[in-house]
């Protein structure tokens, strides 16, 4: 069975990384025909992740959202499915090729750090980390759609204002359909994001009898909270769009990473079980 | 059908002044036009394009100088003197005019290479011609060949990918910063011819709303007319720009008339939504400050017109792409023209075969009654099969591919050698 799943998560590898070098070669000749394959490619990825996943989770005992690798593992998937979910409903055109390209980051980071299962600690055990974990790290996905868009807005932006169109003018989308594509992921990040906190402090009432207490990862987080939340409050009020909200999307995006890893490493706390 | 040859006849921008073109005969209508051709003698198909930079006939006739001449007639008319002709018309025979045509649908011989505008308008004149069937089965292929070809030159080259006139370099903007224009206000701000020629692009585009804003508000109203516009005054510029997306400025003013500090608190008021401002005046209208504020995206008409001198470097470059394939697809018609030639000589000579065949069958069967069905069948199986296996060499030697070149002359052996009568 561990034989299976490691070989399981080389193919994941490969998957993904086919569909970024397509996506890749999309960009750059941008013919129909690949775009297609890409797709199709990105989607044999997503649904290899979903049986690595399903398959660790049958290994494990428990949903495989603990250590580092399960979690970052989740987090592609959550990106990939993301993704997947929003194309279904609107085209941005090379949205694919930078998303591939986080996707095949993520798992190549997943792919170093240790992948043995550990027994789960008596505090995990409890139905609500399926809950708040895959909750929190879905969020993570649709945030890191929102830092996408923002990223190719960014570039997009610095091309029209800058005057001098290079190899990106053609190949981004306009910058509405960007901004929109930011606020749409944004929304539905931040509402499964308080989602993940509101579980998360009902599985800590229950598990260590307070709702807060403010460990790190919890602080952090609500760091994270309250910026996406200025963000999302600011739009509505005041119409931030444009640059400044592509702006926040980075840096709402990169509070989450180290909401995700820094925290872990340099300020440990309840929440780092993944060392 | 093997003395047949394809002729193009045509007068375009590049040859003929406008002067000219618009007093062809053939410049207005297709039915008309079309039916005179068809009765020229010696014309078997035929098909005319008519646009404002170029008029075209192609016809299917037999190669003979006196179709020539009518056409030449019919399509100058009287307008033009016959001494004068030869310098504004040209001619193209077969392979050159399947080429020229493969080079007009790919929009390689337009004014503006790669606009996309000619493709419909051939189809246009292809509807016409061929509703009334007079185009047949080479003019159809050939037409829908030099679609095709067109297709392909798009989909394989990004010739048509960048725009190179001002006007359209601004839509193509508006359409990076907005996406899509349908829902989009113009503010014209002066009525300049330029700003004229912007908008009219625009809201071919879909744009919803053309406001007008002049000195001279009778000015204002007369091109706001055009566009089924608003027309205001110029004091009204700042509470016009709350709600415009796309402003076109082109006054006439010495000055400077919209400070980055006047549009900054608009700003504020638009909740920051996207604005493009285009300023075509000189000396400028708006200051250039402007594109310093957050989604404010000023381009005046120095910018602009970078813009079409980067794509235009661009264009020519896939243009050499295009021509190649051009090329290619004139050669396989060309192919495709020369193994229909011997199609008609291989039914001709089978025809012939079975008649012989037919004629002293019937001619021993009298005198074999006596012999049972079957054997009557069997004799019958046996002079088909003698004729049809003593016919296998020349039919491959007419369809062999390795001279090709050579095919005019070896449909001439064959009929000679079987006698095929000319029937057409």
């Amino acid at each position: 069975m561990e034989e299976t799943s490691f070989l399981l998560f080389q193919l994941v590898l490969a998957a993904s990384g086919m569909a970024l070098i397509f996506y890749g070669v999309f960009f750059v000749k941008q013919k129909e025909k690949i775009r297609t394959i890409a797709r199709f490619t990105l989607l044999a990825s997503g649904i290899l992740q979903t049986i690595y996943i399903v398959l660790r989770y049958l290994q494990a005992g428990y949903t495989p959202i603990t250590s580092q690798h399960e979690t970052i593992v989740f987090f592609a998937w959550s990106v990939t499915w993301a993704y997947l979910s929003f194309r279904w409903r609107y085209t941005v055109k090379n949205f694919g090729t930078f998303i591939s390209l986080l996707i095949v980051i993520l798992l190549l980071i997943a792919a170093q750090a240790s992948n043995t299962i550990n027994t789960l600690p008596p505090a995990l055990q409890s139905w609500w980390l399926p809950v708040h974990a895959s909750i929190s790290v879905i969020s993570y996905g649709f945030l890191a759609l929102g830092f996408c868009s923002g990223i190719m807005y960014l570039l997009q932006e610095r091309e029209l204002k800058k005057k001098r169109f290079g190899y990106f003018f053609t190949r981004l989308p306009s910058l509405d359909s960007l901004d929109q594509l930011n606020s749409h992921c944004l929304a539905t990040g931040f509402m499964l994001f308080t989602l993940g906190i509101i579980t998360g402090s009902i599985w800590a009432k229950q598990a260590w009898g307070t709702y807060w207490h403010w460990d790190p990862k919890e602080t952090w987080s609500l760091i994270t909270w309250f910026l996406y939340a200025a963000q999302i409050h600011q739009r509505f009020s005041a119409g931030w769009r444009g640059k400044r909200a592509a702006v926040m999307a980075v840096i709402g995006f990169a509070a989450v990473l180290f909401t995700l890893w820094g925290v872990t490493y340099l300020l440990g706390g309840v929440h780092s079980y993944a060392k | 059908m093997p003395n047949d040859i394809i002729l193009l006849f045509g007068v375009n921008h590049k040859t003929t002044p406008l002067a000219v073109r618009e007093k062809l005969a053939v410049g207005n209508g297709y039915e008309g036009p079309l039916q005179a051709l068809r009765d020229i003698t010696g014309c078997k198909e035929c098909y005319l394009l008519s646009t404002c930079n170029r008029v075209e006939i192609v016809v299917i006739a037999q190669s003979d100088a006196q179709v020539e001449d009518d056409i030449i007639k019919l399509l100058f008319g009287d307008s033009v003197a016959p001494e004068q002709r030869q310098d504004y018309l040209y001619i193209y025979r077969n392979h050159e005019a399947v080429h020229h045509l493969f080079m007009v649908s790919a929009s390689l011989d337009s004014m503006i290479i790669g606009e996309a505008q000619i493709l419909g308008q051939l189809k246009e004149a292809y509807r016409h011609a061929a509703d009334h069937k007079f185009t047949g089965p080479i003019l159809n292929k050939l037409l829908h060949k030099s679609f095709s070809v067109a297709k392909r030159v798009r989909s394989e080259t990004r010739i048509g990918a960048s725009a190179v006139s001002i006007s359209y370099a601004a839509v193509e903007l508006a359409k990076k910063i907005f996406g899509n224009l349908q829902d989009k206000n113009v503010l014209l701000v002066g009525a300049g011819e330029m700003a004229e020629l912007a908008a009219e692009h625009l809201v071919s585009q879909g744009v919803s709303k053309v406001v007008v804003a002049n000195r001279t508000l009778a000015r204002a109203m007369d091109l706001a007319k055009r566009f089924n516009g608003t027309a205001v005054s110029l004091d009204e510029l700042f509470s016009q720009l709350e709600q415009a997306d796309i402003v076109i400025s082109s006054t006439g003013a010495p000055n400077i008339i919209l400070h980055k500090k006047d549009v900054k608190p608009i700003m504020r008021i638009r909740r920051n939504e996207p604005i493009f401002f285009i300023d075509i005046a000189v000396p400028r209208d708006l200051d250039p400050e402007l594109n310093d504020l957050d989604n404010v995206y000023l381009y005046d008409i120095d910018d602009l017109q970078n813009v079409v001198e980067t794509n235009k470097s661009e264009r020519d470059k896939e243009a050499i792409k295009a021509r190649r394939i051009v090329d290619e697809e004139a050669l396989k018609f060309q192919s495709w023209l020369e193994s229909m030639a011997v199609v008609p000589t291989i039914a001709a000579l089978r025809k012939k075969a079975d008649e012989i065949c037919r004629l002293e069958l019937e001619r021993t069967m009298c005198r074999l009654q006596h012999l049972s069905p079957d054997d009557q069948k069997a004799i019958e199986k046996m002079a088909l099969a003698i004729s049809s296996k003593l016919l296998h060499d020349p039919v491959s030697f007419l369809k062999n591919e390795s001279c090709k070149e050579q095919h005019d002359v070896k449909v001439e052996i064959i009929r000679l050698a079987f006698d095929l009568v000319e029937k057409n």
